[in-house]
């Protein structure tokens, strides 16, 4: 690790940063250090300001008040171009790239090397592959981008912002879709060009992926600084408390066992050697009601692919079901609808918000596809219904007739879960419910999930992280290789046990 | 009274109403008697009667063409339908003046209510078929329709037999150049099917749904809505609506032609779509919003005929005009005309 002096000079500056935005103060005098050769990592929950800090350092938004040196001197970028002629460059979480052109075209894209008239596509592709070399990677740069993996379009992304004079790398989010091994990949280019002293700012909700590769770390809560901190200094729940600002006990996302007593639970959904061909193989899953089935598994063990295919977005193609004790078939999410389904999916942008629409409309949206086209909900219900949800939920939101879309990741994701508690549902299917969300909201979104499984509800939940599904299932469904593969009560196991049976072990 | 004048500022149809009410002001200005209205007989006539009369065909297409374009689709053959619908009306009805019994009779080849519903249910079944392959195929929606705009045509001369039929059959001619209560019959048509289309889309959850599929089709699936099933319900209404179009024309001009009928009517129907502020890439629409477009379309080729604007040129001037109405709509042109406009800040 490159220790920096704390007094080094820091390559970026900013000092007294306020911005705001219609009735929203979203920072509020922001002091913030960038130094050359660290990477510095800027934590906080959804909402705490990191979006709009970052927006101001790249020329997205025009600070309303305050200073930003670079190298010493004021600087005023106008637009991301401006800042990454600066030499501030950007990567954010969805990467920003053209997936229909090769991976050097990308690298290259609005700067082609040119041999007279003609792009000079020869030399385009040579210096495309030093480039990669550069970071290590090796690669056919002909590829066209979208065949290539998540991971590597980010490496593309973050070639082509550092073969620009880049004095300053942002990443935003960079690891929220990449597994365990393509993140070990970003962080040794990462630390690669750490190493040649580019100053590095990491913005994550990943705790263990922050002490892995920050040198430093600065806290934001509301819009405000609370600090500035070298990684030793700060142990993770110091961390965590600061970002939300109060204490939370370590343990309070593992569920009170105790309450899920040992009341018989009559099963919701039977499936039977339920499956679809290319997609998942022939499984019996139970899901009952006032219980937590989770779904664990590695990433492309098929737990999504189990979820729609019980939210018949993906039809099943053998075995049968039945629901509430009745045979069932699900051809379609309005079938699954109609007998009391509600799906969270994975991917919010794509398959969950409707982005224009208002958190009113979006709330209401599936009680009112299940009511049909004539069965109105009145507005003053519509309105009710929102503003019981907003409050049950706490979702930060001035005004439920703004579009979803202006809402923080977590709180579309309270949004979405509104929406399926509002049609009173009797199962709902949570597929990476806090993924992309912070710590608070996270806990928030899990304690509110038991809740209702304490008042009856069928719960399957999926995530990446194992830890999670521990914490929160009764019973463990574990997958791998698109088969189910064990069933164990979650109980008497952890997560290494679950590890050992992924990996070919029986469970003990 | 401030908050009021905010709100209207804000109001999606200021700027389409604003350009309909500015080409009005400049025609009572050139061309004198533009504003004129007089009851002759028990029919009210003037030049403003005449362009809502003549705007009729396109206001309804704008009207269908609203809801697939709000779905994110677009329907480019609603003129070929257009004109299929007049040629099986013409054909089906043909008519003949006989004297019985030293009376003179029209006489149509088959009953008229008969004749007008195989045309409306042709003109349904065409808008079913481009809803089944956008929405159950999975076809582009330019691409798909494009299939009927081209094939469209030579079904109309297929019925036609190549020929224009002329229609001489008296009852027929009140769809399109009749009078009701002194005002055109063609407007209660389009004003029956605003009303419905103002019900569907306000008294029940259609509006909404609408809107959410051509935001984000997936999610709008994953919470149960049919997406397929909306989609596919408003390329047949489109299609019906051009039907109706193609019957008022028909009757307007007492003949079918296959080949010229409604030909680049989906073209003002689009642009009346984008006019009245619904746009291309789908979810929120206005339905009011494409009748003032149509209205601001029909007035501008009225302005262009009256100020006398040689036929050669007019439609030159007509593309300029409107590119013009579109800068002026764009909010992202306006904020910057706007800013560069303001003293810049220190």
């Amino acid at each position: 690790m490159t220790q920096t002096a704390p007094d080094a000079r820091p390559m970026l500056e900013l000092a007294g940063i306020d911005k705001s935005f219609t009735g929203v103060h979203a920072l509020k005098g922001v002091d913030f250090r960038l130094l050359p050769g660290e990477v510095h990592a800027l934590m906080g929950q959804n909402g705490a300001g990191k979006s709009t800090l970052i927006k101001v350092m790249t020329g997205v938004h025009p600070p309303d008040r305050g200073q930003i040196l670079l190298d010493g001197a004021p600087i005023h970028p106008a637009s991301p171009l401006d800042a990454q002629r600066l030499g501030i460059s950007t990567v954010y979480q969805e990467v920003n790239l053209c997936p229909n052109l090769s991976v050097a075209e990308n690298i290259f894209i609005g700067r082609y090397p040119m041999k007279g008239p003609a792009i000079d596509w020869k030399t385009m592709r040579a210096q495309a592959a030093q480039i990669l070399a550069g970071l290590n990677i090796h690669a056919d740069v002909g590829l066209q981008l979208a065949s290539c993996s998540v991971a590597m379009q980010q490496m593309v992304a973050i070639a082509r912002a550092t073969s620009v004079s880049c004095k300053i790398l942002i990443l935003d989010e960079p690891t929220s879709s990449l597994d365990e091994d393509e993140v070990r990949m970003l962080f040794a280019v990462i630390r690669g060009l750490r190493d040649k002293g580019l100053a590095i700012l990491f913005v994550t909700h990943f705790l263990d992926q922050t002490y892995e590769i920050a040198d430093r770390i600065t806290v934001l809560r509301n819009g405000e600084r609370v600090g500035e901190y070298p990684v030793a200094e700060l142990p993770k729940l110091a961390l965590v408390t600061k970002m939300i600002g109060r204490e939370i006990r370590e343990t309070s996302f593992r569920r009170n066992r105790a309450e899920a007593a040992e009341v018989p639970k009559e099963p919701f959904l039977e499936a039977r050697g339920i499956g679809r061909q290319g997609s998942v193989h022939p499984m019996d899953l139970d899901i009952r009601r006032g219980e937590v089935l989770g779904l664990g598994g590695l990433l492309g063990s098929g737990r999504t692919e189990t979820a729609r295919l019980l939210f018949g977005i993906d039809r099943v193609d053998r075995g049968s079901m039945r629901i509430a004790g009745e045979e069932a078939a699900i051809a379609s999410p309005r079938d699954a609808v109609q007998r009391g389904i509600g799906f969270c999916p994975e991917d919010r942008k794509v398959e969950g918000v409707v982005s224009e629409l208002s958190v009113r409309e979006n709330i209401v949206l599936a009680l009112q596809s299940k009511r049909g086209l004539f069965r109105v909900l009145p507005r003053r219900r519509q309105e009710a219904i929102a503003a019981e949800y907003i409050q049950a939920l706490g979702i930060k939101v001035a005004d439920m007739e703004k579009p979803v879309s202006e809402l923080s990741g977590g709180n579309q994701q309270k949004v979405l879960l509104a929406r399926w508690l509002a049609t009173d549902p009797q199962m709902l299917i949570l597929d990476e419910p806090t993924r992309g969300i912070d710590v608070g909201a996270k806990l928030e979104i899990m304690e509110q999930m038991l809740a209702l499984c304490r008042k009856g509800m069928a719960i399957l939940f999926t995530s990446s992280e194992l830890e999670e599904i521990v914490n929160c299932s009764d019973r463990i469904a574990i997958l791998r290789d698109r088969r189910k593969i064990d069933e164990v009560p979650a109980a008497s196991t952890d997560e290494q046990a679950i590890l050992h049976v992924i990996a070919g072990g029986q469970a003990q | 009274m401030r908050r009021w004048v905010a709100r209207a500022a804000r109001h999606p149809l200021l700027w389409p109403l604003i350009t309909l009410v500015l080409l009005c002001v400049f025609n009572a200005f050139f061309s004198p008697g533009f504003l004129h209205l007089e009851v002759r007989g028990d029919h009210l006539y003037g030049s403003i009667v005449d362009i809502f009369n003549r705007a009729a065909p396109l206001m309804l297409i704008a009207l269908g063409m609203t809801l697939v374009i709000a779905t994110r689709g677009i329907d480019i053959s609603v003129g070929a339908v257009v004109a299929i619908s007049a040629a099986i009306a013409a054909v089906l009805i043909g008519g003949t003046l006989v004297i019985k019994d030293g009376v003179p009779e029209y006489v149509a080849r088959i009953p008229m209510p008969l004749a007008l519903l195989a045309a409306l249910g042709a003109a349904l079944a065409c808008g079913m078929w481009n809803g089944m392959l956008v929405a159950r195929i999975g076809m582009q929606p330019i691409i798909a329709t494009l299939i009927l705009m081209v094939a469209g045509r030579g079904i109309a001369q297929l019925i036609t037999n190549g020929q224009i039929i002329t229609i001489y059959y008296q009852p027929f001619f009140f769809i399109g150049n009749g009078f009701l209560f002194g005002i055109p019959f063609s407007l209660y048509v389009v004003a029956a099917v605003l009303a419905a289309l103002l019900v569907a889309t306000r008294r029940t959850a259609l509006g909404v749904f609408i809107a959410a599929v051509g935001i984000n089709p997936t999610a709008s699936r994953f919470a149960g809505l049919n997406a397929r099933a909306i989609m596919f319900w408003m390329y047949a209404f489109c299609g019906l609506c051009a039907g109706i179009a193609g019957l008022i024309i028909c009757s307007n001009v007492k003949s079918a032609d296959g080949n010229n009928a409604g030909l680049l009517l989906e073209l003002d129907a689009i642009l009346a779509v984008t006019l009245g502020g619904t746009s291309l890439g789908g979810g929120r629409f206005s339905i009011v919003g494409s009748i003032i477009g149509a209205l601001i379309i029909q007035t501008l080729t009225y302005t262009i005929y009256s100020i006398g604007v040689p036929p050669e040129v007019n439609l030159v001037v007509k593309s300029i005009v409107v590119f013009l109405v579109m800068l002026l709509q764009s909010p992202t042109f306006r904020a910057k005309v706007f800013r560069a406009g303001a003293p810049a800040k220190s």
